[in-house]
């Protein structure tokens, strides 16, 4: 197991929005989390990245393991793709961004900055970003806002790659990927029940 | 880590970036002053060096809330945050991006401004010496505040608010210094004193900044 979350409660500004939330990610597999508007997605993939202490519970992963992508790409305006793209290789240890460009079809934008990127091609840009970290566990939060339909193809036979690599992906979205492979975990269920302020000062941090 | 460095450099180099803010905020500063004082050449000596740091001092908080805040809004920061690199070398680095970009300009045209301030030839060197010392901590103490108000819509003033009572020792010391020289005094004491506030802020504000950034991000 590339991942295992086990009985998992977690709180967004002191108030438990999940809880009891349990899954294995194997290498190879994929989960999508399926959920209404603030149920807690976001909340939840920001904790299994480690960004936020989980309330109770565990999340069993190798922190070098795991990349995080969430709803802004972390791309600076004024720099080129390719400066982009180098600049998180180089944070990650990694050096080659080739396979990056041709999988998300950046060639031709290489030179251009990311300022000058439309909505699509900056996200196809973010996304091209998990390729370059070279770690095995993805976690996205809505990875296809504003990608058209040809993108999200690319997107999906990206994961499909990255899947037959040995990597793993945790995905929240709500539209169809076009991976039957991936698993579907409806977080709905989850939903914590009583929810109420446990820790006073919590609620104001 | 080096590339965090660098790209930095590059972003303040780049349009938009804010290099050369601080040092043309410090030449309006020591510009205006004189025409406050008014023509009186020997007041203006007599003031050269305290003005000189406050402009500094000054200069240096202008780009203080682009330190992280950037980062933050276009999600960099979370993403470098569950990058393979301590908060405390991200905090660092950043903090020595921002003297590159603004303390160490302000140490290498103080001279200049001098001039303009008629500071009298024996300041010169204190004065050079003690912002060099002194604009370090101004950056670190300066990564800190930013640390604390990132994520707040126009944290720009409450971080002025918070950062400017820290700055009261670096400001005494590092004036001091700089007074002591353009009288011909024993400049050891303030030196020392300056240089050992800037090592303590150096050793251990990137943990109290890596702590807040940490609790910010949730």
């Amino acid at each position: 197991m590339v991942l295992n979350i086990s009985d998992l409660t977690i709180a967004r500004g002191g108030i438990k929005v999940l809880e009891g939330v349990s899954f294995d990610l194997a290498p190879g597999g994929a989960i999508v989390l399926r959920g209404p508007n603030g149920i807690g997605k976001t909340t939840l993939l920001r904790t299994i990245a480690g960004l936020q202490p989980p309330h109770s519970g565990r999340v069993d992963a190798d922190p070098d393991s795991l990349v995080y992508a969430g709803h802004s790409d972390g791309l600076k305006a004024t720099l080129t793709v390719e400066e982009n793209l180098v600049f998180w290789a180089q944070v990650f240890g990694k050096t080659d961004i080739s396979q990056a460009i041709e999988s998300f079809q950046m060639a031709r934008l290489i030179n251009r900055p990311a300022g000058m990127l439309s909505a699509g091609q900056k996200r196809r840009l973010g996304l091209a970003r998990l390729l370059v970290t070279g770690r095995p566990v993805w976690i996205l939060d809505e990875p296809t806002v504003s990608l058209d339909g040809d993108a999200v193809a690319m997107f999906a036979s990206a994961v499909r790659a990255h899947l037959a690599r040995g990597g793993a992906a945790l995905i929240a979205t709500h539209i169809d990927l076009g991976l039957p492979e991936a698993e579907v975990l409806e977080v709905g269920p989850f939903r914590a029940r009583a929810a109420e302020l446990d820790d006073f000062d919590e609620a104001f941090l | 880590m080096i590339a965090l460095l660098i790209r930095d450099l590059r972003l303040a180099m780049r349009a938009g970036g804010g290099f050369g803010l601080g040092l043309a905020f410090f030449l309006i500063v020591v510009t205006l002053v004189p025409f406050g004082v008014g023509p009186q050449s020997e007041l203006l000596a007599r003031i050269a060096a305290g003005i000189l740091w406050l402009g500094a001092l000054l200069a240096c908080l202008l780009s203080l809330d682009r330190i992280l805040a950037l980062d933050w809004e276009d999600g960099s920061l979370d993403l470098l945050a569950t990058a393979p690199l301590p908060m405390e070398a991200i905090v660092s680095i950043k903090a020595l991006a921002h003297w590159l970009t603004t303390g160490l300009p302000l140490v290498l045209f103080a001279p200049v401004f001098g001039l303009l301030m008629n500071l009298p030839e024996a300041g010169y060197k204190p004065l050079v010496l003690s912002l060099l010392l002194g604009t370090p901590a101004l950056s670190v103490i300066g990564t800190f505040g930013a640390a604390l108000t990132v994520g707040l819509k126009r944290g720009g003033l409450l971080l002025s608010l918070l950062v400017l009572p820290l700055y009261v020792p670096t400001l005494i010391f590092g004036a001091e210094m700089a007074r002591r020289g353009v009288e011909g005094l024993d400049i050891t004491t303030p030196l020392l004193m300056l240089a050992g506030i800037t090592c303590g802020t150096i050793a251990l504000l990137p943990f109290a900044s890596a702590a807040v950034l940490k609790v910010n991000l949730r």
